[in-house]
């Protein structure tokens, strides 16, 4: 795999990219199959959300290379839209009052357009602050200004919630991008790339061994299928898959490793989180099924990658020494 | 494509960015026929949501209610409800010789297909106020247009009243089965099963 690692940039983006789709495409056909195969109605329903997930992927892989191809500042541009969306859903679940009305309109038009703007200048050390310092004083702020003091601390925490997981969590994707890494100049989307394709692949993984080991849940009020096994495989999948493609990356194969684990780790604990979330609010399903506001669930597909993206972004910088 | 349709476009883009304005059809089709639709009355935005959530090639066809002495007191706004919506102009303040429902019949005769909001203004509550009476006049003229109820969830987190910058909040739009009215059914009777059909469809989206 070595030799992989002294191809030019465009080979490797190439070669990554033919790996990526060869394998949905097998992926697809075998599901294909097995979906003329009569079932039973247990499943049929897994089976369906199989397929959900499947296409998800399918989406995120495209909308990958297209970001790819047209360049840095579309793929910021693509990461802040699904932010964007991100929020809306996770603003509709939370039951936000009039006097928020305001703090909103600050967190949609002011906040998010301007993470993503620090992003795409590369304004790097104001990006990791201008949320976490700045903003965390400016909503309470609007927020009382708002004039209602009724329940005003667990309003203003989930507007900053909101604004954490869905803007700040998710900005540290494309801000992969602007790191500048010793001998990896121009290749930060792949690391991005490393960073999106490690935690699916956890997902999906501690989703499969969920099924077949049947193990006790941690948590059953939160969720019924998080246990720490199913967590720890999903993790090691993730992990080897990191591994081997560490001829893409600026690190070493152990080190590829480790980050890889620290990603998919992280990512399938904030999906473990995102379903604590999706209980208080009281939503029972979200994959894909409308439910009570027709929110999509996209806000499950990106949680992962929302609590992952930091935790990788600041371990690759300080395994750097940037 | 001309500069009102193009707008339109634009417009319903951006309402779905806003609030998903997802469309539930429960009990009817989204169906290209004559249709009064009626529904719940919470915010300005309540028109463009239903609208949105209408199919393309129904909207066209499908009118708001707008009050005229608002709605054409300038240019921009003359021009938005005239050539995008093309609203039905109506006179709040009502003349000894006219019939405030004159240009709703005019329309209803004309084969467009109606959007109105019984309650007359827009409520705070999560409830609708009693329905105004026009319903049920329009119902007894055009006994063979379907009425159909919807129930417009969430929008006034979107738009509170007073507040002119619409937040990013996914809302829907639950469309219910026809009414009718029913042979010799008392005004008051027929505004209260209006009113509880679309209240019914509260609990259909969940």
């Amino acid at each position: 795999m070595g030799a992989l690692r002294n191809l030019t940039v465009s080979q490797q983006i190439g070669l990554l990219f033919v790996a990526l789709f060869g394998v949905l495409v097998i992926v697809t056909a075998i599901a294909f199959g097995r979906s003329l195969q009569d079932r039973s109605d247990a499943q049929l329903a897994a089976h369906e959300r199989f397929r959900r997930d499947l296409r998800a992927i399918w989406i995120g892989a495209v909308l990958f290379w297209v970001a790819w191809i047209a360049g840095g500042i579309v793929s910021t541009l693509l990461f802040g839209t699904v932010s964007f969306l991100a929020l809306r859903e996770f603003v509709t679940l939370t039951h936000t009052v009039r006097g928020d009305h305001r703090s909103l309109l600050l967190a949609f038009f002011a906040v998010l357009p301007l993470q993503y703007v620090i992003v795409a200048t590369e304004h790097f050390d104001i990006f990791s602050v201008f949320i976490p310092v700045y903003v965390f004083l400016a909503i309470p702020v609007v927020g009382a200004l708002g004039n209602d003091p009724k329940r005003f601390l667990e309003r203003t925490a989930k507007i900053q919630w909101g604004i954490m997981v869905c803007v700040y969590g998710m900005s540290h994707a494309p801000a992969l991008l602007l790191l500048d890494l010793p001998d990896y100049r121009d290749r930060g989307a792949f690391l991005v790339l490393y960073l999106v394709v490690v935690v699916a692949v956890a997902q999906i993984a501690q989703e499969a061994a969920v099924r077949r080991l049947r193990h006790r849940p941690v948590a059953r009020a939160i969720s019924r299928s998080f246990s720490w096994r199913a967590w720890a495989l999903g993790m090691l999948a993730g992990g080897i898959v990191g591994a081997a493609l560490y001829w893409a990356t600026p690190f070493k194969p152990i080190p590829a490793l480790v980050a890889a684990l620290i990603a998919g780790g992280s990512g399938t604990l904030g999906e473990f989180v995102m379903s604590g979330i999706k209980r208080d609010a009281g939503v029972r399903s979200w994959g894909g099924k409308a439910s009570v506001t027709g929110a999509v669930g996209l806000l499950d597909r990106v949680a992962p990658l929302c609590f992952s993206a930091p935790v990788f972004f600041h371990s690759v910088r300080w395994y750097f020494g940037l | 494509m001309t500069l009102p349709e193009a707008a339109g476009l634009a417009l319903a883009a951006l309402a779905r960015l806003i609030t998903g304005a997802q469309g539930h059809w429960y009990g009817s089709p989204p169906k290209a026929e004559q249709r009064i639709y009626f529904a719940n009355h919470q915010s300005h935005f309540d028109w463009v949501l239903i609208w949105a959530a209408l199919p393309r090639d129904l909207r066209a066809a499908t009118r708001p209610i707008a009050a005229r002495d608002y709605w054409t007191s300038s240019k921009l706004k003359h021009w938005i409800t005239r050539e995008i919506f093309n609203a039905v102009y109506v006179s709040r303040t009502r003349t000894d010789d006219e019939d405030p429902l004159e240009p709703l019949m005019e329309a209803l005769r004309h084969g467009d297909s109606l959007v109105i909001f019984p309650e007359g203004t827009r409520g705070n509550k999560s409830v609708p106020a009693p329905f105004k009476t026009g319903l049920f006049h329009l119902a007894e003229a055009f006994p063979e247009v379907p009425l159909i109820p919807a129930w417009i969830d969430n929008v006034q987190r979107v738009m509170p009243k007073g507040e002119v910058v619409p937040v990013p909040i996914l809302c829907s739009v639950t469309f219910g089965a026809p009414l009718a009215l029913q042979g010799g059914e008392d005004k008051r009777a027929f505004l209260e099963r209006a009113r509880n059909a679309v209240m019914a469809l509260r609990s259909v989206q969940a």
